[in-house]
């Protein structure tokens, strides 16, 4: 993350509404200047009508937002410096690459060759320069993918928007994606505000990432932060694969939350604020924390019966009943080096918890 | 031997290829009673000589044609010089259906435009209004515009009575009525296939022209119009074609003074006045010409297309 602090995006009280639906309620938040910034959450959660508000294609019912210190949600799209990549790229199908790739630079008012210059420059950045003569339609989706990219960088935005721009991809074509827009974004030194419903993709690429959920925002952060820290059940669940557990909290000292199992066992795991003994919450629990066992190898941990062992690569997955009712996963490397145990179905086992494993979560 | 390969799988595909010989059928016989026959026997009449009460003589000739193009005197024996009068008219029809077309298109465009961005369970509601006035017959609209247009009817009326003419405009027998009552006979025509490209047509394009800086009029000139030009030439040559040929618009609407083809190839086959190679031959000079406009406007969209 820069030292520069500068805020490129503000978004402030921004609320949309279309008729009695809100799509987006009250959300406030600062995109850094030179910052690899994603809005992730699933289908229907206001990500892309939040980034097609800061383009200017939506207007905002209530609320500012601001670019580099400009109020500009009152602009028109073609006003304000930031571009966008579109999730179905829309490159125009009646201009060629090169074409598509000048017609923003055109638009700022320079001539037909300097335009074609420099959109020229761009496309050998996205290693397209053999392609700048053709039809769009005449490219691969990877190839329109990079265009859209060289489009959008052309006139040179102050903030680039990406609208799940690598969603129509293959998947090693989108992990490559991935890298290179990564390092288009510290080459340009632009900021990248990106929305995805991806989490893996998210952090992977991002510096920091704004979970949302239902119109609403439910945690930023950078990836780890998110990851393990998740500030509630949404968000744990959301990001990568977690166990919810149903626990009681029995008692509160020193920082640390004894909880009560509907087995009956009971762990313990860092406090957190608000949580007094009594209360009713969620453990989660990520599986790839746990490792199983014969006999008990942590001072925190559960008793369970082996349901089935799943083979999935570089992991083998372990599915668990605990006495409760309800399944567990635990999750182990492949590698020599890992806790590769392989437990046959029905036998009873002893689930480890690392420290730090378990996270309280309010709802 | 390639012949003897295919031979085992012979028979069944000639049953194949017999029925489907036997299904285009109706094709044919569409294509040939309806298109091929009449256009062959015009094509012939206009190379045969003209019985002088109607219908021809079967002597072949080229007077149809040469009466058409050349000036050679009352008595037919001075040097030919280049007779103006029919393409004239013929220049004046050109002139007349193209601008009923731009008229067409400048209403037609914005029309198409706005029910293709309307809600989509509203679209066809929009459609019908546009189509119902052509369930009346169109003689009986061109009429009616007769009665629109004079000089003491509802629009002279409406406009005397708003103040902003103090005299009656004279629109009745003027190249403009023509071009009007042409517009309105066939402004459908050019609304449907532009509707039908702009419903296609990926909003998503406008959105990132907006974002890349362009103006209202520049996407619309340089997005909109390019990725719906195909709808709009479709939309032209219907319009085009059909007034270029039309005789209602400009016997009710112009008068004599704006004879069009139309009206000049009715003639000569009305009564006993007419010349039957002459109308034949006429016919077929609009045609060519319609011909050469439909290939010129084919190679143009298919470069849209590309």
């Amino acid at each position: 993350m820069p030292s520069d602090q500068t805020i490129a995006v503000d978004v402030r009280d921004a609320v949309k509404r279309y008729g009695d639906f809100t799509a987006l309620k009250t959300i406030s938040l600062s995109i850094r200047d030179n910052e690899f910034f994603t809005l992730l959450g699933p289908s229907g959660c206001g990500k892309t009508t939040l980034l097609r508000m800061i383009a200017g294609f939506e207007d905002v019912t209530e609320g500012e937002i601001f670019l580099f210190g400009e109020e500009i949600e009152n602009l028109p799209p073609h006003k304000r410096s930031v571009n966008t990549v579109f999730q179905n790229y829309a490159l125009f199908p009646h201009m060629t690459v090169l074409e598509n790739v000048s017609f923003g630079l055109e638009m700022l008012g320079n001539s037909k060759t300097e335009a074609q210059k420099r959109a020229g420059e761009v496309l050998e950045m996205v290693q397209l320069s053999q392609f700048s003569k053709r039809k769009p339609s005449q490219l691969s989706g990877g190839q329109q993918q990079r265009v859209a990219l060289a489009r959008a960088l052309a006139p040179k935005p102050k903030v680039l928007l990406l609208d799940e721009p690598l969603s129509a991809l293959d998947l090693k074509l989108r992990k490559a994606m991935q890298v290179e827009l990564k390092h288009l974004q510290r080459e340009t030194g632009i900021t990248f505000i990106f929305v995805t419903h991806d989490q893996e993709e998210a952090l992977t690429m991002s510096d920091r990432v704004a979970v949302m959920s239902a119109g609403e925002l439910q945690q930023m952060g950078d990836a780890r932060d998110i990851y393990e820290r998740p500030r509630n059940v949404f968000v744990a669940d959301f990001i990568g694969e977690t166990n919810l557990l149903d626990v009681t909290v029995a008692d509160v000292s020193d920082g640390r939350a004894v909880c009560q199992l509907p087995s009956g066992d009971s762990v313990s795991s860092d406090a957190v604020d608000g949580v007094n003994a009594g209360a009713k919450v969620h453990l989660s629990l990520r599986p790839e924390r746990l490792y199983l066992s014969e006999r008990p190898l942590e001072a925190d941990h559960i008793k369970a019966t082996v349901r089935e062992t799943i083979f999935i690569g570089t992991d083998t997955s372990t599915v668990l009943d605990l006495p409760g009712g309800s399944e567990f996963t635990v999750r182990a490397s492949n590698s020599s080096r890992g806790n590769k145990r392989v437990f046959d179905p029905g036998t009873e086992v002893i689930v480890n918890l690392e420290q730090g494993a378990g996270r309280l979560l309010i709802d | 031997m390639a012949g003897g390969a295919a031979s085992g799988g012979l028979p069944r595909s000639d049953t194949y290829a017999g029925s489907r010989n036997w299904l285009l059928l109706p094709t044919w016989v569409t294509l040939g009673l309806l298109t091929v026959a009449p256009l062959t026997i015009m094509l012939i009449y206009s190379f045969l000589t003209k019985e002088f009460r109607g219908g021809v003589i079967w002597e072949p000739t080229f007077a149809a044609y040469d009466q058409f193009f050349f000036d050679r005197g009352l008595f037919g024996d001075d040097p030919p010089t280049i007779e103006w009068t029919y393409i004239a008219i013929f220049w004046r029809s050109i002139w007349q259906a193209g601008a009923a077309t731009l008229l067409s298109l400048a209403i037609g465009f914005p029309t198409a435009y706005f029910i293709a961005t309307r809600p989509a369970n509203q679209r066809m509601l929009w459609v019908f209004l546009v189509t119902i006035p052509y369930w009346v017959n169109l003689l009986i609209r061109t009429v009616s515009m007769r009665f629109l247009l004079r000089d003491n009817g509802p629009l002279n009326d409406f406009l005397i009575g708003i103040g902003l003419i103090t005299e009656p405009l004279g629109i009745m027998n003027t190249n403009f009525a023509v071009q009007v009552g042409l517009f309105y006979s066939y402004l459908p025509f050019m609304v449907l296939p532009i509707y039908a490209a702009v419903e296609r047509y990926n909003f998503a394009l406008s959105e990132a022209a907006a974002d890349l800086y362009a103006t209202r009029w520049v996407i619309l000139r340089r997005v909109v119009i390019p990725a719906v030009k195909p709808g709009i030439i479709a939309g032209c040559i219907l319009v085009f074609v059909p007034s270029l040929g039309s005789f209602l618009a400009p016997d009710l609407l112009g008068g004599a003074k704006n004879f069009m083809i139309g009206s000049l190839i009715e003639e000569q086959f009305k009564g006993n006045a007419g010349n039957w190679p002459f109308g034949a031959a006429a016919s077929m000079i609009l045609l060519t010409m319609v011909l050469i406009i439909l290939i010129a406007s084919a190679r143009s969209s298919k470069e849209a297309a590309s």
